[in-house]
This record gives structure tokens, sequence and C-alpha cells, in this order.
């Protein structure tokens, strides 16, 4: 259905920026409305077996989303977003913090800045997004979090997905 | 004291001298004149490195040579990967809830 769908991932190590770019096959408001609607996000935001809640979200220029990513084990790791900068169906900027339940940031971890662009190609939306750091703490809090047990367990949730379709 | 790898490539010094030694074994202070710091902060930084256990040591004569040992930073490569791969399945399900907003839009 997807494999033709194009994905580009490259790390800016200089930059301390991860750069990646994905085709969707829908429309630009479909696409825009996934990314911009908390009931949409949720169902997508999170990896398997990972779940995204959203507790609040304010999507305008100052405003915040704050949700947590959901083990499997019911352990929440929250995060909020404050939007800086929104442009209908074209760009958003915000910041990303970790942060615990009420919003407090943890301590020394500061905060990376996502600047995520959307543009119509042909039937295609294409999303561009960049991440920086100032460190690569992200890196570092994502491991810290379990994501990489979490994930490898997704990706054979995937594969079965994928053999019973066979 | 054992670090985590990630604490080695979150400094640009510390990023700038594991580029140096990948390509040579180098002294202390040789490190040390590549940069415009003091050696001892040079010194701190290849401690760090060192219990990152990204250097290896070898002692010839007097002097001890640092070169970078290249299968731990391989880690980093992978674990970027595994950052990929999160993003991969994010996308994935993106897919699936953009054809489901599709096939609402036609019922309508």
């Amino acid at each position: 259905m997807k494999s033709d769908l194009i994905m580009n991932f490259s790390v800016d190590k200089e930059n301390k920026t991860v750069n990646i770019k994905r085709e969707f096959n829908a429309s630009l408001s479909n696409v825009w409305s996934a990314w911009t609607e908390p009931e949409i996000l949720d169902q997508w935001w999170a990896p398997a077996p990972f779940k995204s809640k959203t507790k609040s979200m304010d999507f305008k220029e100052g405003g915040r989303r704050l949700y947590a990513m959901v083990s499997p084990e019911g352990n929440e790791n929250w995060s909020f977003f404050e939007y800086t900068f929104i442009s209908p169906k074209t760009n958003f900027k915000h910041t990303s913090t970790f942060c615990d339940a009420d919003e407090n940031p943890i301590p020394n971890f500061g905060s990376s800045l996502w600047d995520i662009t959307f543009s119509e190609q042909g039937e295609l939306t294409v999303v561009d997004i960049a991440i920086k750091r100032d460190t690569l703490a992200e890196i570092e809090q994502i491991i810290a979090m379990g994501f990489k047990e979490g994930f490898t367990s997704a990706l054979q949730g995937l594969d079965k997905i994928l053999e019973a379709r066979k | 004291m054992k670090r985590d790898i990630f604490q080695a490539i979150a400094d640009p010094t510390r990023r700038a001298i594991l580029v140096l030694i990948s390509a040579n074994s180098l002294t202390p202070n040789a490190i040390a004149e590549q940069f415009n710091t003091t050696r001892q902060a040079v010194s701190k930084h290849i401690k760090i490195l060192n219990e990152c256990e990204l250097l290896e040591e070898k002692k010839m004569g007097r002097e001890i040579y640092y070169q970078l040992k290249i299968d731990k930073m391989k880690e980093i490569e992978q674990w970027l990967e595994q950052f990929k791969k999160i993003w991969e399945s994010r996308f994935s399900q993106l897919d699936q809830v953009l054809m489901n907003l599709k096939s609402k839009e036609n019922e309508i």
C-alpha cells in the first residue's frame, strides 16, 4: 500500500538537527488535520505499543499541547509543545519540552525546536520536519524512556500483522 | 565510572576530539594543541570519552596515544537508526489514520 511513499531521514550532527521528509497519499487538509487535531494525533503519534494521550491542546500561537507517551505497563512520559508560529495548511513551529504531569519541565533537558512544513505534490502531500536541539539529549531521553525495548516489540507486532496479511 | 555513550557526542569539543582520533592515534598534548581551551579542559573531555569506553589506549615509551574504538561509535549510528524506525512506525500508523479519514469523507 505505502511502500512507494518516500521517506528521507538525515541527521545533521553539526547543527544538531534531524530532518525527516515523508510523502502521504492523502489531501493536504487531511494531513494538516492529522497533525493539528488532538483526537486524530493521538491515533498515530506514539509508536505502538506506546499510546499517545493528549491532556490538553490549544492549537494557536502561544498555545500548548500537553501529552504523555504511555508505555504498555502504564508509565507516562510527559511532554509539552508550545506553538510559536502557525500558518494554516503550510507550516507550524513549536518547542518540545519533557515535563511532569503538571507541565513542570524536567531540569537540564532544555527543549527542542520543531519546524514542520506541508506542501501538495500532485495527489500527494509532503511533510518536511526539522527537529533541532541544543544537545543530543533528546535521544538520550528517548533511550531512558525505554523506547528501545518498546520499539523492538512494536516491530515484532508489525511483523505479525504483515504475516497475517500474506 | 561507566557513562552513556551519548554523553560523548553531546559536547562539541568531544565530537571534535572523536573526529581527530578517528584518523590518527594522538597523545593528550597533540589533542590539546588543536583547541583553544586549557589542557585541563581537554583532559577532562578525554576522561569522559574514556569513561564512555570510546578510547583505545596505547602506551609507546613514556607517551599515551589515544585512538577511537570504532565499534563503540557504531552504537550511536544504530541508535539513530532506531530513531528513524520510530518515525517509520509513526508514519505507517498515520497512513492508516489518513486512509480512515478518506473513507469517512467518501461515506458523506
